[in-house]
């Protein structure tokens, strides 16, 4: 009883042996429950895109999700899984293919759906071992191995149907656009505006000249602007992460340091030299920098778990998507910055711990105070 | 509540969880008394201790209230027969505990007379002295009985000695479903105030605050109105919120220490009782009556009679259930303590105890268990934790036998409050994980204390075949050195007798 030997026999079944250790109440949470929520503060933007860029953002967004619990059921199969309904169910892929379609170009071809999918699940996911056990994001990791992969068609942006001057493709011609990967009409082609004042910059025209031409992208808050699909509803993606914020699924931290982080030497470049600093606001509305933010910076696997942690990544992100969208050779840093910090995401946890209870942040025990009266 | 949420956790470490108390209606029907059970079990380690020692016979007859066994040792506590008959038999029961061991007890047959000792009341408690305050509650067998169960009068003790400045008393009862306490503060409210007078003189405290949670209103005007006479005792209601009546962080909460991990309460001045034993020392004290019974509180959705009882120790479970009006339904699982601390009994045949505070009856639906899925490391368990641990961290290293590195991450600071395993999405049984844990350090220790002690017999019975051979030689040498000299004496006396013989030769 006493031995080492039983000691650790009893280890093995005291771990696997019916739970009876208290407590007997639950709060009821669940990873479904959590992920459905997150779901949810998506539909607004995703419905609102949806009217914006028609058909095939609409099949590009299916066939994303799709892509990725395909291979989330493959990848259980291949490895034997007795867990591949729960898993499904538990809705981790749904959102993770969610995530990426809203990443995407919104006229983005039927390959980067399916390849985007397995890349996000099998490479971004299971190869970690699967929940909860990946480093990086699922969905960023995709973007990333696309945009560099295939630079052209990721960062083909369209004009939203309301603004553009051709009438939007039906329903068939959408498909057709959709599985041919036929080059976009160049009536719908349009930049995003960090797209086009890199390019501008780099020809020498600066930003007071270039932002004030006609054909400068137009940079609304209510999305009406062209970029990936979901990032573009800017008021609505915000609505979504209060709604996260407010159901306590998200805590203030990682949003608002993210934010921060980009704003901040955004105001004050644009402060210094206008002409070659864009300003916060436009950092802000631009990109994804409020979908990363509020959805994607707060992926719960990836990122530190204390509040503090929270912080130092989330300002590591928005300073870096900064610092690429200024100085880098991509007009998007957002997906970068996320990988970066998830990286560090790790020695974030091992050097910032939420202080014990009676002791000191280094672990030691408070000492005893001296002065009692007597 | 969305937004309340919102603004908690920007304004800071919301730490604890709000579960769905459950307390009404159970609280507010009035306490109910239950006839005499025919046999009552009383188990000898119901306290934190050494277990006491019978002074009784089988067969003997006892009085309510007669002492049944002795303290043994420092920590202990003494046992009363919680009502009279006779002593029928000393052996083992099934010990109110979730591993089903057994433990030994006294059983008494009742006789259903309700014969009380006699008692012996001083004219005047409160001008007793500190030390005779914690003898009498020393003799009346009082233990901590919001659930530690660590002997009282130790902690008086320990108060004066330590000249604390502040008795706190813990009257939050955060645990949901419970109200055993809520009740004894709304019906015996002075009693209570009595009691705390007296630990104020045992202790040499100077104030004591009682903390209520703010969800018992009644509780928190019965108490303030019996404490309105007496400055030094303040009744401060407390936000209602899991765990608050742990101890350091009721502490916390109500005088804004911080008790430092290695150390006691009484390090910083202060001093945590239960409502419940400023009660029994009240009893103990002004009545001479020892602690037999306590309030518990029935309650769950199997329970056909929610409410709280006055119940005399040592009854079976299966008396209770069936005394009190028995179940509705399935009893699911069967809880002694609360849902969020309290420990599955193996069936209803096990005594109640001194730290018994409530028995759950719960249905189906409020036992349901989920499976447990993988953690998606969502923090929900960190920002739980009352005591700043991590718990995902941990249970991550006990799943791979790594204790050294659970105890590095805190392991030993956990209370096993429960916060984290009740927010867990994927509903990981985290607590079950940290007492493993808890067990396979403490088998550990104890073989290390094991080794240790046997390692420091080997070494003194070394030291002793050394010093005995050290002696042997020592004494051989003193043996040959006493030879030599033996020897030598003998040669000088023989030569000096042949010199005198020679001189007597000389002068003859
Ligand atoms: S609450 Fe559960 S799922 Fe979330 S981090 Fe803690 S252990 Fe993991
Ligand atoms: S780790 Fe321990 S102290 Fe922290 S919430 Fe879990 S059970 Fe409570």
């Amino acid at each position: 009883m006493s031995t080492a030997g039983t000691s650790s026999a009893r280890a093995g079944s005291g771990l696997t042996a019916a739970v009876i250790a208290s407590p007997h109440a639950h709060g009821g949470n669940s990873v479904s429950a959590t992920m459905f929520r997150v779901k949810m503060a998506l539909v607004p933007a995703t419905l609102f895109s949806f009217w914006l860029f028609g058909w095939p953002s609409f099949f590009l967004w299916a066939l994303t999700i799709l892509s990725c619990l395909c291979f989330e059921a493959l990848s259980l199969r291949l490895m034997g899984s007795r867990r591949i309904k729960a898993t499904l169910l538990d809705g981790s892929a749904l959102l993770t293919g969610w995530l990426l379609a809203l990443s995407l170009p919104p006229w983005a071809p039927w390959w980067v759906a399916v390849l985007g999918g397995l890349i996000a699940i099998v490479i971004g996911k299971q190869v970690f071992g699967g929940i909860g056990q990946n480093v990086f994001n699922p969905a960023m990791v995709a973007r990333v191995a696309l945009l560099v992969s295939f630079p052209l068609p990721l960062t083909q942006w369209v004009t939203p149907l309301p603004l553009s001057p051709v009438a939007g493709p039906d329903f068939v011609h959408s498909l057709r656009q959709f599985l041919t990967s036929a080059p976009l009409p160049d009536a719908m082609v349009s930049a995003s505006v960090l797209g086009y004042t890199k390019t501008e910059l780099s020809r020498g025209i600066d930003l007071l000249h270039s932002l004030s031409s006609a054909s400068a992208p137009a940079l609304s808050w209510l999305g009406e602007r062209s970029g990936s699909f979901g990032e573009s509803a800017s008021l609505l993606i915000l609505g979504g992460g209060l709604y996260l914020l407010a159901r306590g699924i998200i805590s203030w931290h990682t949003p608002f340091s993210v934010l921060a982080g980009v704003a901040i030497p955004a105001a004050i470049g644009h402060q210094l030299d206008p002409a070659h600093y864009l300003s916060a606001t436009t950092h802000l509305l631009s990109g994804a920098a409020l979908l990363g933010a509020f959805f994607i910076a707060t992926d719960y696997v990836t990122s530190p778990n204390t509040g503090s942690g929270q912080i130092v990544f989330g300002l590591g992100i928005g300073l870096l998507t900064w610092v690429i969208r200024t100085y880098g050779g991509y007009p998007e840093g957002m997906a970068f910055a996320v990988l970066l910090m998830n990286a560090l995401t790790p020695v974030i946890d091992r050097l910032i711990k939420p202080r014990i209870l009676g002791r000191d942040r280094k672990g030691k025990p408070l000492s005893i105070p001296e002065t009692k009266e007597s | 509540m969305g937004f309340m949420n919102l603004f908690k956790s920007i304004a800071g470490h919301d730490w604890g969880v709000h579960p769905a108390d459950h307390k009404r209606p159970a609280c507010d029907v009035q306490t109910r008394q239950l006839p005499v059970p025919p046999r009552v079990y009383l188990m000898l380690l119901q306290h934190v201790g050494a277990p006491a020692r019978p002074v009784v016979l089988v067969g003997q007859k006892v009085k309510k209230g007669e002492l049944i066994a002795a303290a043994h040792g420092n920590i202990s506590a003494p046992l009363h027969a919680s009502t009279s008959g006779t002593i029928s038999a000393i052996d083992e029961i099934t010990a109110p505990h979730a591993s089903g061991l057994p433990g030994m007890a006294i059983s008494i047959d009742t006789d259903g007379e309700e014969d009380w000792i006699e008692t012996d009341i001083p004219s005047d408690p409160y001008a007793l002295s500190p030390e005779d305050i914690a003898g009498r509650v020393a003799s009346a067998g009082v233990v901590g009985l919001g659930g530690a169960t660590f002997p009282s009068s130790v902690k008086l003790n320990l108060g004066r000695r330590s000249g604390i400045d502040t008795l706190i008393i813990n009257g939050s009862e955060c645990e949901p479903y419970l109200s055993c306490d809520d009740r004894l503060m709304r019906d015996k409210a002075a009693e209570i105030v009595s009691g705390i007078r007296l630990m104020l003189i045992s202790t040499g405290a100077k104030v004591a605050l009682a903390g209520i949670e703010d969800n018992k209103p009644e509780a928190i005007a019965a108490m303030q109105e019996a404490a309105a006479g007496f400055s030094e005792i303040s009744v401060v209601p407390v936000p209602a919120r899991y765990p608050m009546g742990s101890d350091r962080q009721l502490i916390i909460e109500l005088s804004d220490r911080e008790v430092p991990s290695d150390a006691r309460a009484a390090d910083v001045g202060v001093i945590v009782h239960n409502v419940g034993t400023a009660y029994a020392v009240h009893q103990a004290v002004c009545l001479g009556r020892p602690l037999i019974a306590r309030l518990m509180t029935l309650n769950g959705g199997a329970a056909a009679r929610p409410g709280n009882y006055e119940v005399p120790f040592g009854m079976l479970v299966s008396d209770l259930i069936a005394f009190s009006g028995g179940s509705k339904g399935d009893i699911a699982k069967l809880v002694m303590g609360g849902p969020m601390m309290g420990s599955v009994l193996p069936h209803a045949r096990v005594p109640v105890v001194k730290g018994t505070g409530g028995i759950l009856l719960l249905d189906a639906r409020e036992a349901a268990d989920s499976e447990s899925e993988p953690c998606i490391r969502c923090g929900s368990c960190v920002s739980a934790c009352p005591m700043g641990l991590l718990p995902l961290e941990m249970s991550a290293r006990i799943r791979n036998e790594d204790m050294d590195a659970a105890v590095a991450l805190g392991l030993a600071d956990c209370i096993a409050c429960g916060c984290c395993a009740y927010v867990c999405p994927s509903r990981i049984p985290l607590v079950q994980y940290f007492y493993h844990a808890k067990g396979d350090l403490y088998e550990r220790q104890r073989a290390q204390l094991r080794g240790e002690a046997t390692k420091k017999l080997a070494l003194q019975r070394q030291e002793r075949l050394q010093r005995e051979a050290r002696e042997k030689v020592e004494a051989a040498a003193k043996r040959k050195a006493q030879r030599a000299a033996d020897a030598a004496a003998a040669a000088e006396a023989a030569r000096l007798a042949a010199h005198d013989d020679a001189k007597q030769g000389e002068t003859a």
